[in-house]
């Protein structure tokens, strides 16, 4: 990949297996974003493959998108729509999902009270805490998540993190970058340096 | 997992954007001011004469309609390209053709559909004879809708422009001529008592054809902005 004239990701190779966690770091503009947003399909690279369970996922997009759960940098919520009115779209757009299940994720990540309160009243780690739902509630078997715990206290971080080990538990998969190696229970993440 | 099926994405999409706008009424109610207030001017800037008003009436009707419906497009998109939600649009496994449509659709029933309604008002204001109301309000209904169905190209196409809105109005304007050209020589025809019928056929081919080429450019533009 290139950003204007400098090469970033030249010659990148990670594999994830189900149940692991795969944790990407590297110096501020290293591309771990741009990596991320490579895996997920959000950017074509000019060189190179991605692949699900041996098939290149640009061939199956619908299929690939389906599988994974991606928290970007931005929380990606409308302001104007409540916490739940968040959920229930963005979550509708790929499952049917019932009020009960969104009450639930929303308690889960500590937002039950906020539940109707719009998304622009929330504070930064509140809104970081619902995006973080919204991937919970995708049910979606490879987590993708760019820096996490960001603008989050050490009560969010070690909900993230308690999330994340469920996940694991449940034979799911995940990429996380973030400048801190995540801590999840029962999980060593393993490490992958990209170079500056 | 129970996937959402299609019809139902579009739905959402739509009913989001819908909701979205009943909470931003201000934006929404911007064009609608601006359609109101151009075609209520002219009577004022020009002879009162209701003879004189009467034969310009209809491009009056056109332009006021054209230039309002290009205000609300520049909001199609944008804030969900600056706040991410476009990325988990495109992420959610939906075909992106159809969510465009659903949020073309929608932008048309916050913009388009008030501009109609409000038609019969502001047409007798500026002389149109209350017979040939009807054919100005199918002439908008169904030219609003092709100006819908291109602007969202050319919002999608300009998404994180700088001056993108400038860019859009070049975009959208050459392309919106021949609906315009139609457009209001079905609403003239119809004020001189003849039969509107060529032009308002040839305006409902017209957003056959947008509706039908529209999404997928929509969705590509849409893909190549995200990037």
């Amino acid at each position: 990949m290139w950003r204007g004239e400098r090469q970033v990701l030249a010659g990148v190779s990670l594999s994830v297996a189900a149940g692991e966690c795969v944790h990407v770091l590297g110096a501020n503009g290293s591309g771990k974003t741009t990596l991320l947003r490579v895996i997920a399909g959000l950017l074509t690279p000019e060189q190179g493959t991605v692949e699900w369970g041996g098939q290149a996922t640009r061939k199956r997009r619908d299929e690939w998108f389906a599988t994974i759960g991606y928290l970007a940098h931005s929380d990606a919520l409308k302001p104007e729509l409540t916490a739940r009115e968040n959920l229930a779209f963005d979550v509708g757009l790929r499952r049917r999902i019932h009020d009960q299940e969104i009450g639930a994720a929303l308690g889960e990540v500590g937002l039950a009270h906020a539940q109707n309160q719009p998304a622009g009243f929330l504070s930064a780690g509140q809104r970081r805490r619902l995006a973080m739902a919204r991937v919970t509630l995708a049910a979606a078997p490879f987590w993708i998540l760019d820096e996490p715990y960001t603008n989050l206290d050490s009560a969010g971080a070690a909900l993230v993190a308690g999330l994340l080990g469920r996940h694991l538990d449940a034979g799911g998969a995940a990429l996380v970058a973030a400048h801190q190696p995540p801590t999840i229970p029962h999980h060593v993440p393993r490490r992958v340096e990209l170079p500056s | 997992m129970n996937p959402t099926g299609i019809l139902g994405a579009a739905w959402l999409a739509y009913r989001r954007d819908l909701l979205l706008a009943l909470r931003h009424w201000g934006q929404v109610a911007q064009p609608l001011i601006f359609f109101v207030m151009i075609t209520t001017l002219f009577p004022l800037a020009l002879d009162p004469e209701l003879a004189e008003l009467r034969r310009i009436a209809a491009g009056i009707l056109w332009v006021a309609a054209l230039l309002a419906s290009l205000l609300g497009l520049e909001l199609l998109f944008r804030s969900d390209h600056a706040d991410g939600t476009l990325e988990q649009m495109l992420l959610c496994g939906q075909p992106l053709t159809i969510l465009a449509l659903a949020k073309g659709l929608a932008h048309w029933t916050v913009c388009g559909l008030p501009i109609v309604l409000l038609t019969p008002f502001v047409a007798t204001g500026i002389g149109v004879p209350f017979e040939a109301v009807g054919t100005a309000m199918k002439s908008l209904a169904l030219g609003t809708g092709i100006l819908s169905a291109l602007g969202a190209i050319g919002s999608a196409l300009t998404l994180g422009l700088r001056r993108g809105s400038l860019l859009l109005g070049l975009l959208v304007l050459p392309l919106a001529m021949p609906a315009l050209i139609f457009g209001a020589r079905a609403i003239d025809l119809s004020i001189h008592g003849d039969s509107a019928r060529g032009p308002l056929l040839l305006l409902a081919a017209m957003l056959v054809l947008a509706l039908t080429l529209a999404p997928p450019a929509v969705a590509a533009a849409l893909r190549i902005s995200a990037e």
